[in-house]
Parts: structure tokens; C-alpha cells; sequence
């Protein structure tokens, strides 16, 4: 295995470890655990990409030739940003429905005046997610 | 001045007056405030869209960086039809949000709710501004952040559960979003989505390009609600708070969809691209599957809010369905049809959401008769309705002609029956929303509300109708930014 | 002087009549709280409509009056062409008398929905002028769908769930059909032929591969469901829950014949009838309409309802229309019109006449009519008239226009439509013959109360539609004269 390429299997496990979380997991909080490591992995891919081999950290100095992409960093500082807002509603929102259902447990919540065939539909996308 | 930087103050104009609005809170001036900007808007998308349809495409650099290094805000045709679409929706709500607002949240939060309503028609806004991919999943999660925050707004169960699923799903939406720009960042080094559709020609058969094409498209789609991805719109439609609905319903996957077209159009070289006809092969099946299984869930349901859902994952088929043929009078179809539904799913939900205020419930049984007793509103519903099913001097007319004529060029002849067949069965779902409404044997006592409620609803109803009778303006924009997205020169 | 002026100019003569019918409409909604005002509005608003029409010059020059343009290239325009004034000529007229018998027919009751109805049937008239004045497909499209919504409310009027849902269905059905078959028809015409206007001799000539011919054809056919081919005829039969004078003017004249007109139209000035002549497959319409007419006489025959009875009558002289129309040949379209006209005034007098009963008895069915020649004698005489008239006896005037239909089926040797019409006339005796016998010999049923004739309105109304059917030798050569431009002579043949 190429060992330039091991962040990028870090990326991947990470990736699928977040997705798994996502859907297997019915408590809420474990939900938003696993969108944040999903997130994160994705983070990992730009920083990767950023990255160049002797590479210096992007900051102007006389001895330095080679700098590390600094755009990247930058993108992902506004992507965590976003990200850090999502799991401030999400945690909000997770608040709130233990206060209405009294529960955070995604498979005994469902929505009350709501009839089958809507329920049904949510059902399915969470399976085929 | 303004004039040169009328392109990116429309974006920050809403940004700047979201604080100002948190900081006047529940002072009376903060609603007429929010209406003025917004105005200040509207009126500026109009005036660039003239700009653009006379000299073309408009450019401005970020802090003047030039592109492809700084951030460059475009308007093309395209993008410029949009925002008058956005702005004017935006403009003509904000007052009509008013009374729904105080109604359903409170006045203690209205205000709250008043400001993520101008953060996601700033975040709409910036998703058509720009120039750069990486801005368009910023303003996505902008305009997607406050879309849960206000469908979660009025503290009810059903709406905070659809609100926190939305949420999970549109971020994991937002996420391959990211994934795809990331890959071609990787291998082009660039942002700049003209820029990108320079470079990725030359990579445009790496397994790389092909897979971030997937990841692009399906992280919109989910935003689009391109179906099977739709599931979240339904009970996020069927729950949110009312007025909140009409907004969402009018324009969020319609700018969605236009990113759709963005990416697959202006940004990779689909032509070149091994999975490229592939892709749109699959993109029009879903299509006709949206029109048919979404108008076949429309006819069943009772509930009109989850039949006008419903009814929207078959109409943003249609729009799908156009673009994805490719052709110039295809995507013509879908720019028509994305403009034309915006105000008819809007002016819908308005009515509906008139009509509920008494009872708060939305079934057909509860909206009986209600249609004589606000005239105003029935006719407004009457108009959406026919516009839907594509009656002859309403908008829906234009757009299933421009639609149909596409499939007909493009001798899509079993599309064309799939097509057909959505807009027979959209018939009987609309016609059991109007014969509900005006039932006469059941009479009920209700409000009847002010101007600044029916207005709204009249100005969105007028559009359907005006274009119904004369559609060269929209149809010749249309066309030009067709060609535009398509490169045609 | 200056409406004199006005009137002389196809223009603006086109204007007023596509106008009044709205203004109309207007005025009864204005004057809603004085039922004898509006009534009074309605009246004027009739005849003005009928003296426009009658005064308008008929030339077929094309397009006089543009009205809007929807789509860029197709406008809303209108012109004058003999045929389309034949069609606003029989409605308008027929109009007034519907107008003076729904005076009386609803004078009765105390109706909160009256002005409803009468502003509707002011747009229903108002659609059909747009249909008859048509200048392009396009337009005849607007004005067919907008007749089918203003006509849902006339259908429901009476808001029972039977009613609804017989007005859903029929919306439906109408609806549905031109959505799914006339909408894409016209596109594909538009796109061959680059124009939609109505010219002789056909658009389409020379620009459509032949194979296609017919089968784009049988989409008009089963998109114009107002001509009521089968399977698409279901929603005749429903729209019978409408109130009497609704069923009698929209569904025995304004209505159905707007879809024969269609359909007629589209025969002769978008295809062409060489054209079609001469493509494969040319009798397949001929063969549905001959299917039609027979087997909605036989359904005729089989109901006890008047009103069923009637639609299903109705649908079978719809199909003598389509049939006379697909011999395609120019003396087809002047049988087509005869036939127009002559069914028109004998089915509005049976509608009226079956109201006229239910008016005064409150009976629906043919079974309980037994001997009511004997308390409504002018009524039922009327009956004959028009019953003898569907039967095609001299001198009726469905005996001319069966005559004329047999004369072409003759020229093109056409004996397919020569044993439709000879099986179809038997049918046709034999269902109204076995009424006609239990009015006015059988004796009546005990239960029956005694009653007379119905008022006044209603039974002029009758007795003056009646009076047209046997009066139709001094005019139906006027009508023949009147088409000769479009339609030819049906003397030309053997000069």
C-alpha cells in the first residue's frame, strides 16, 4: 500500500464509521455523533489534499520555498464552522423533542396527527439511506 | 456606485438587516423594516436582471481578488431570473409572513422566525450569486441551517421530529456535496466554477472527475427532492409552521434545482464524461418516477398539505425531466417550469395556509366550504389549481407546452405519455382540493383576514395568470439562458 | 350610428360578440340582489348576442381580431368562416329560448345558486362563441377547456353528492382528455405544420408522413371528448344530473356540438380531406363512429331515464357528425352541418320536454309516463315533432339531413355508413316509438295525479323549438347556401 495514500484510508474509515452511526444508531445524539465524524472525514480529505510533501506550513518566511496550500485550511475553517452550527440546532432540536416525546430514541418516535403513508415514507428513506 | 455593486449588495443587503431585525426584536418597525429591504431587494434584482439581458453576463471580484484566485460573483441569465424569482417571492411573503407568524409562534418569537426567514433568502440569493462551488455549499448550508430553524420555530412535536430527520438528511446532502467540489479541487486546483469548466475537460475521463460528479449530483438532489431522495419534503411540508411553508415550497428546491443545472451544465464536461449520458439517462427515469408515484401519493393522501407535497416531488420531476434531456428546448422547459411552479406551489400554500388559520388542521374535511367564505382566497386557489393541471391561460399551460414540446423534439415518446399521464392524475388530486372548498353544504363561521394577507396571495395568483397570457418575456429569458447553460452561443 | 358602423367591420363586430356574453356576465353579478333586473340581463344579453351574430359579414378571410398571444406565435385571434357562424348562429339563437324556459323552469323554486347559474351559462355562451369565431387551433383549445370549467358549476348546480359527483366525472373525463390527447396534438401539429390557423385545403398537406395521419387523428378524436366517441362518452350520461335547460342548450347543443365542431374543423382545415383520403387506414374513424352510433342506440334502448335515454341518443347523433365528417369529403362537411343544426333544435326540444315533465310531475323515467299525453298534450305533441325528427321522418328536419349524410356515404360509396344509418333509424324508432305509444294510449298508472301544462316560459319555449324542426325546409336552404363557400354545393356534383 502506497504510504502517501494512508490519510486517505483514514478519510475513508472515518467516513463509513460516521455513515454507520448515522443509521444504525436510533438515539439522536449518537446520530449527530456520527454526522460530525462523517464531517470531519470530509474535512480530513481537504486538509490531505492541501498538504504537500516538504511542505511548510503556509506562512510567509525567507528560508521557506515549498508552503503547504493554505486555501484549503481556510475553506475548512469556514466548513467547521457550518459544521459547529448544524450540531448547536441539532443538540437544540434533540432538547426539544425529549421535552415533547420524552424520548430520543428514533425508532419510538413518530409523528402524531401524521397519517401512515407519511410514516411509511420516512421509514423507508432511513433504510435506504 | 450602488450600480457596481449591485451584484453582491443584494446578498449582503438581507445579510446585514437579519442583526439589525434581531436587534430591534419585538418593536413593531422590525416586520416593516424587514418588508422595506427586502423591497430595496426585489427592485435591485430587477434592475440587474435588464443589466444582464442587455449586456451579458456580469462579473464582480470579491475585495477585488481577481478569479480564479479570489471569490468571483457572476450573474447570468439564468442566475439573474432567479433572483427576481427569489427576491420578489421574499418581498411580496415578508408581510403576508407578518400575520401567520404572530398567529402560529407567537409574537414573542416572531421575530426570531423573522430573522431566519431573511437568512434563507440571503442564503438563496447567494446560492444563484456566485461563482464559486465552494460559496454555493456555504450559502446551501446558510439557507438549509435557517430552513430548519423556522420549520422547527413553532415548538409543535411533529414539526420538531420532521425538522431534526430534514436536518440529518441535509447535511449528509450538504456533506457529499462537499466530498464532490473537494475531488475536483483536488484535481484541478480550482473553485472557480468557470474555471473549473476549463480544467475538467482535461481530466474528464479520471475515475475521479466521474466520481465526484455522483457526489455533486446526489448532494443536490437531496436538496431538490428529486425523488426517491424526496422523503424528507413530505412531512417537513406537512408540519412546518404555515406561512414558513409557503416560502420553503415556492423556492428551496427550485434553487436547488438550479444548482443542479449549474454543476451538470456549467461545470463538468458531461459531453466528455464516460458516465455523463449515463447520468442523465437515470436522472430523467427518476423523473417520470416522480411524476407518477408523486401525483399516485397526492391522489391518496387527505391531508392537502402532504397532497400539495406530493404534488411538488412531481412537479420538480417535470423539472428535472427538462433538464436532463439536455437539449436547449429542454432545459428551456425547466426554467419555465421552475418560475412558473415557484409562484403556484407559493400562492398554494398561501391559501391553504389562509384557509387552515381557523381550524389548524389540513384536512380536506376541515378546509369545507371555506372557499365562499374568503372569495378572495378560493379564486387565488382556484387560479393555482388550474395552473397546476395546466389549464390554457394559466402558467402551467406555458410550462407543460414548453415541456412537451421539448419531449416531442427530443422523440421522447414514452416520456412524453409518463408526462401526460402526471397531469391527468394531478386532475383528480386538485380537483378533490377544490371541490372541498367550495362545498357549500358545510358552512362554517371563520376570520376573515386584512389586506395585507390577501394582497400577497393576489400578486402571486396575477403572476400565474399574466403569464399565462402573455409568456414572451419569460420564455425568450428563458431561452437565452438555456443557451447560456448550454454554451450555445 | 357608430355601434351601425362597428357592425359592418368583421373586426370589431367579432369584438362585441366575444365581449358581450362577458359584459353580460358581469352585469348579473352587479344586479345578483334583484332577480327581475338580472333576468332582464340575461334576456338582453341573449338577443344582443344573437343580432350580432346574425348581422356579422361572413367572409373567411382569416384572422380579424387578435386578442392576446399566449406563446409567441400563437395568438388568440378569430375570424369569420361559415361554418364557425352556422355554430354561433344555432347557439345564440337557441340560447334565448333556453334563456326564457330557464326563467320558468327555476321561477319555481327558490334558488340561492340562480345567479350563479345564469352568469355561467352567460360564459358557457361566451366559450362557444370563442370556439365558433376560432382562427386557429390554439385559440379553439382555449375556449373548449374554458367551456368545460364554466359548464362544471351548471352541472353541479344543484350541490346534492349525485350531482357532484356526476360534475367530477365529467370534468374529469372532458378535462383529462384534452390534456392527455389534444394538448399533445396540437404540439405535434404545430411542429410540423409550423402554423395552427385554420386554412383550406389543410396545414398539414404534404408535411406529415401518411403513416401518421390517421393515428394523429384518433388523438383529436379521443382528445375533443365532447364529441362523445366511445369510450370517451361516459361523461354525457353523467352530466345528466344537471338541471333540464343545462342538459338541454350545453349538452344537446353548445357543448357537444363544440366537440363535432372541433373535430369537423380539424378534419377540413388542418388536415385536409385529401390528405386524409388518401392516407392508410382512412376508414378506421368511420368504423368508431359506426361502432358509436350503434351502440349507444342500443345502450338508448335499454334505459328506463329519460335524460339517460336522451344522452345516449345524443351520443349516437353525435357520431352521425364524425361519421359525415370522415367520409372526408366537402359534402361530408355540408352533411355534417345540416346535421349540426337539425339535431340541435329536435334534442333541445326532447330536453325540454323531459324537464317540462319532471317540472310538473316530478317523473324520470320512461315507465312512469303512461298516459301523460292526456294532461300534457301540447308537450308531448312537441315530443313527436322532435322525436319524429331523430327518427328522420319527413318533414323533418333530421329527414333532410339523413338525406344529405346518405347522399355522401352514396358519392364515396361508402355502404358501411349507408347499413350505420339504415340500423341506426330503426334503433332510433324504436326507442322513442314505445314512448310515444304509452303517453298517449296507455292508460295512466293509479298513483298518477293529475297535472297540467308547465308554465308558460317553458312551454313557449318548447312549442318554438318544435316549430323549427318542421319549419327547417324554409331554412335549410340558407344554411346550405351559407356553407357553400367552404363546404361546396351538393349540387356541384352533377353539373
Amino acid at each position: 500500500m502506497d504510504s502517501q495514500l494512508y490519510n486517505y484510508w483514514l478519510v475513508i474509515l472515518l467516513m463509513m464509521t460516521g455513515l454507520y452511526a448515522l443509521i444504525a444508531r436510533g438515539n439522536l445524539i449518537r446520530k449527530i455523533i456520527g454526522l460530525n465524524i462523517f464531517q470531519v472525514s470530509v474535512f480530513m480529505l481537504y486538509i490531505s489534499a492541501g498538504f504537500i510533501r516538504e511542505g511548510a506550513a503556509p506562512i510567509l518566511s525567507p528560508n521557506v520555498d515549498v508552503y503547504s496550500n493554505p486555501l484549503p485550511h481556510v475553506l475548512i475553517l469556514t466548513a467547521i464552522v457550518v459544521s459547529v452550527a448544524t450540531t448547536a440546532l441539532g443538540l437544540a432540536l434533540v432538547i426539544r423533542i425529549k421535552a415533547a416525546f420524552g424520548s430520543i430514541d428514533d425508532d419510538t418516535l413518530s409523528y402524531s396527527s401524521g397519517d401512515s403513508a407519511t410514516e411509511l415514507s420516512i421509514k423507508t428513506q432511513k433504510s435506504s439511506q | 456606485m450602488i450600480a457596481q455593486h449591485a451584484q453582491i449588495l443584494v446578498v449582503i443587503l438581507p445579510l446585514l438587516c437579519a442583526p439589525l431585525v434581531l436587534l430591534l426584536g419585538k418593536s413593531r418597525i422590525a416586520v416593516w423594516f424587514t418588508v422595506g429591504v427586502l423591497s430595496v431587494n426585489a427592485l435591485l434584482t430587477w434592475w440587474l436582471l435588464l443589466q444582464v439581458l442587455t449586456i451579458g453576463t456580469l462579473r464582480y471580484s470579491l475585495g477585488n481578488w481577481p478569479a480564479p484566485w479570489g471569490i468571483e460573483y457572476r450573474l447570468d441569465p439564468l442566475g439573474a431570473l432567479l433572483q427576481v424569482m427569489i427576491a420578489s417571492i421574499a418581498a411580496v411573503m415578508a408581510p403576508f409572513l407578518r400575520k401567520l407568524l404572530a398567529e402560529e409562534i407567537g409574537s414573542s418569537r416572531q421575530y426570531a422566525a423573522l430573522v431566519a426567514f431573511i437568512l434563507l433568502t440571503a442564503g438563496l440569493l447567494g446560492i444563484v450569486a456566485t461563482g464559486d462551488a465552494f460559496n454555493v455549499f456555504v450559502f446551501l448550508e446558510i439557507s438549509s441551517l435557517s430552513t430548519y430553524a423556522l420549520i422547527a420555530i413553532a415548538d409543535k412535536r411533529d414539526a420538531l421530529l420532521a425538522s431534526f430527520r430534514y436536518l440529518i438528511v441535509g447535511t449528509i446532502g450538504a456533506t457529499f456535496f462537499l466530498i464532490g467540489i473537494g475531488l475536483v479541487y483536488i484535481l484541478t486546483g480550482t473553485l472557480n466554477m468557470d474555471d473549473l469548466a476549463v480544467r475538467l475537460p482535461e481530466v474528464s475521463h479520471t475515475n475521479t472527475t466521474q466520481i465526484a460528479l455522483i457526489f455533486v449530483t446526489i448532494g443536490i438532489a437531496i436538496k431538490a427532492a428529486i425523488w426517491p431522495l424526496h422523503a424528507w419534503l413530505i412531512p417537513c411540508y406537512s408540519y412546518a409552521p404555515r406561512g414558513i411553508v409557503a416560502f420553503l415550497a415556492a423556492l428551496s428546491t427550485k434553487v436547488a434545482l438550479y444548482a443542479l443545472a449549474r454543476f451538470l451544465f456549467g461545470v463538468f464536461p458531461l459531453a466528455d464524461m464516460p458516465i455523463g449520458s449515463v447520468l442523465l439517462e437515470i436522472l430523467q427515469l427518476l423523473a417520470i418516477a416522480a411524476m407518477l408515484i408523486g401525483s399516485a401519493a397526492a391522489i391518496a393522501h387527505s391531508n392537502v398539505r402532504a397532497v400539495l407535497a406530493y404534488s411538488s416531488v412531481a412537479q420538480i420531476g417535470y423539472i428535472t425531466l427538462g433538464l436532463a434531456l439536455a437539449t436547449s428546448a429542454g432545459v428551456t422547459a425547466a426554467i419555465i417550469h421552475m418560475f412558473n411552479h415557484a409562484f403556484i406551489k407559493g400562492s398554494l400554500f398561501m391559501c391553504i395556509a389562509i384557509l387552515a388559520t381557523g381550524s389548524g388542521k389540513h384536512t380536506l374535511e376541515s378546509l369545507k366550504g371555506l372557499g365562499h367564505r374568503m372569495p378572495i382566497v378560493g379564486i387565488a386557489l382556484l387560479i393555482g389549481g388550474f395552473s397546476l393541471v395546466g389549464v390554457p391561460l394559466t402558467s402551467g399551460f406555458i410550462s407543460k407546452w414548453f415541456l412537451i414540446t421539448a419531449l416531442v423534439q427530443a422523440e421522447k415518446w414514452i416520456w412524453i405519455v409518463a408526462v401526460l399521464l402526471s397531469s391527468v392524475m394531478s386532475i383528480i388530486y386538485v380537483w378533490k382540493i377544490v371541490e372541498a372548498v367550495f362545498d357549500k353544504s358545510d358552512d362554517k363561521q371563520v376570520r376573515s383576514y386584512d389586506l395585507s394577507v390577501d394582497i400577497p396571495i393576489v400578486l402571486l395568483a396575477a403572476v400565474s395568470l399574466y403569464i399565462g397570457i402573455n409568456s414572451s418575456a419569460l420564455v425568450s429569458t428563458a431561452e437565452q439562458a438555456s443557451k447560456w447553460l448550454l454554451g450555445m452561443p | 350610428m357608430a355601434l351601425g358602423n362597428a357592425l359592418m367591420d368583421a373586426s370589431s363586430g367579432l369584438g362585441l360578440i366575444l365581449s358581450t356574453p362577458f359584459i353580460g356576465a358581469s352585469l348579473m353579478i352587479l344586479v345578483r340582489r334583484a332577480p327581475v333586473l338580472r333576468d332582464a340581463v340575461t334576456m338582453i344579453t341573449s338577443v344582443s348576442l344573437f343580432i350580432l351574430v346574425a348581422m356579422l359579414p361572413s367572409n373567411s378571410d382569416g384572422a380579424v381580431f387578435v386578442l392576446a398571444e399566449p406563446i409567441s406565435g400563437l395568438p388568440i385571434s378569430f375570424g369569420t368562416e361559415p361554418f364557425g357562424k352556422l355554430f354561433a348562429f344555432i347557439a345564440s339563437g337557441l340560447w334565448i329560448v333556453t334563456s326564457i324556459y330557464s326563467i320558468g323552469y327555476l321561477g319555481q323554486k327558490t334558488d340561492p345558486n340562480k345567479t350563479r347559474y345564469f352568469v355561467c351559462f352567460a360564459l358557457s355562451l361566451g366559450s362557444t362563441m370563442g370556439i365558433a369565431f376560432a382562427a386557429n387551433l390554439f385559440t379553439l383549445f382555449i375556449f373548449y377547456e374554458a367551456l368545460t370549467l364554466v359548464t362544471y358549476p351548471l352541472v353541479a348546480h344543484y350541490g346534492t353528492p349525485e350531482s357532484r359527483n356526476g360534475a367530477r366525472k365529467y370534468l374529469q373525463i372532458l378535462l383529462g382528455s384534452s390534456i392527455a390527447l389534444f394538448v399533445p396534438g396540437i404540439i405535434i401539429v404545430y411542429l410540423f405544420a409550423g402554423t395552427l390557423d385554420f386554412q383550406e385545403g389543410g396545414v398539414l398537406n404534404g408535411k406529415l408522413d401518411p403513416a401518421f395521419t390517421i393515428p394523429l387523428l384518433l388523438m383529436f378524436l379521443y382528445g375533443v371528448a365532447k364529441s362523445a366517441v366511445m369510450p370517451v362518452h361516459s361523461w354525457l350520461p353523467s352530466a345528466m344530473v344537471a338541471p333540464a335547460p343545462v342538459s338541454a342548450l350545453l349538452h344537446a347543443v353548445a357543448v357537444v356540438k363544440a366537440g363535432v365542431f372541433t373535430i369537423t374543423k380539424i378534419i377540413a382545415f388542418i388536415f385536409g380531406w385529401e390528405m386524409l383520403a388518401s392516407s392508410p387506414g382512412a376508414n378506421l374513424p368511420l368504423y368508431i363512429a359506426g361502432f358509436t352510433v350503434i351502440a349507444a342506440s342500443v345502450h338508448a334502448l335499454q334505459q328506463d331515464n329519460i335524460k339517460s335515454m336522451l344522452a345516449y341518443s345524443t351520443i349516437a347523433q353525435l357520431s352521425y357528425v364524425v361519421m359525415a365528417a370522415s367520409l372526408f369529403l366537402p359534402i361530408g362537411g355540408l352533411a355534417a352541418a345540416l346535421h349540426i343544426a337539425a339535431h340541435a333544435v329536435a334534442k333541445i326540444t326532447l330536453f325540454f320536454v323531459a324537464g317540462a315533465i319532471y317540472l310538473k310531475s316530478g317523473y324520470t323515467l320512461i315507465s312512469q309516463l303512461n298516459g301523460i299525453g292526456r294532461n300534457m298534450p301540447l308537450t308531448l305533441l312537441a315530443f313527436t315533432i322532435a322525436a319524429a325528427s331523430m327518427i328522420g321522418l319527413p318533414p323533418t328536419a333530421g329527414f333532410f339531413s339523413k338525406w344529405f349524410l346518405l347522399q355522401a356515404a352514396f358519392t364515396t360509396e361508402s355502404y358501411f355508413t349507408v347499413g350505420v344509418i339504415t340500423i341506426s333509424t330503426a334503433l332510433n324508432a324504436a326507442y322513442f316509438l314505445p314512448i310515444l305509444y304509452r303517453a298517449f294510449f296507455k292508460a295512466p298508472n293509479e298513483d298518477q295525479k293529475s297535472f297540467g301544462e308547465a308554465p308558460w316560459p317553458v312551454l313557449a319555449a318548447l312549442l318554438f323549438t318544435a316549430a323549427l324542426s318542421i319549419t327547417f325546409l324554409a331554412y335549410g336552404n340558407a344554411i346550405m347556401e351559407l356553407e357553400a363557400p367552404i363546404f361546396g354545393s351538393i349540387f356541384n356534383k352533377y353539373d
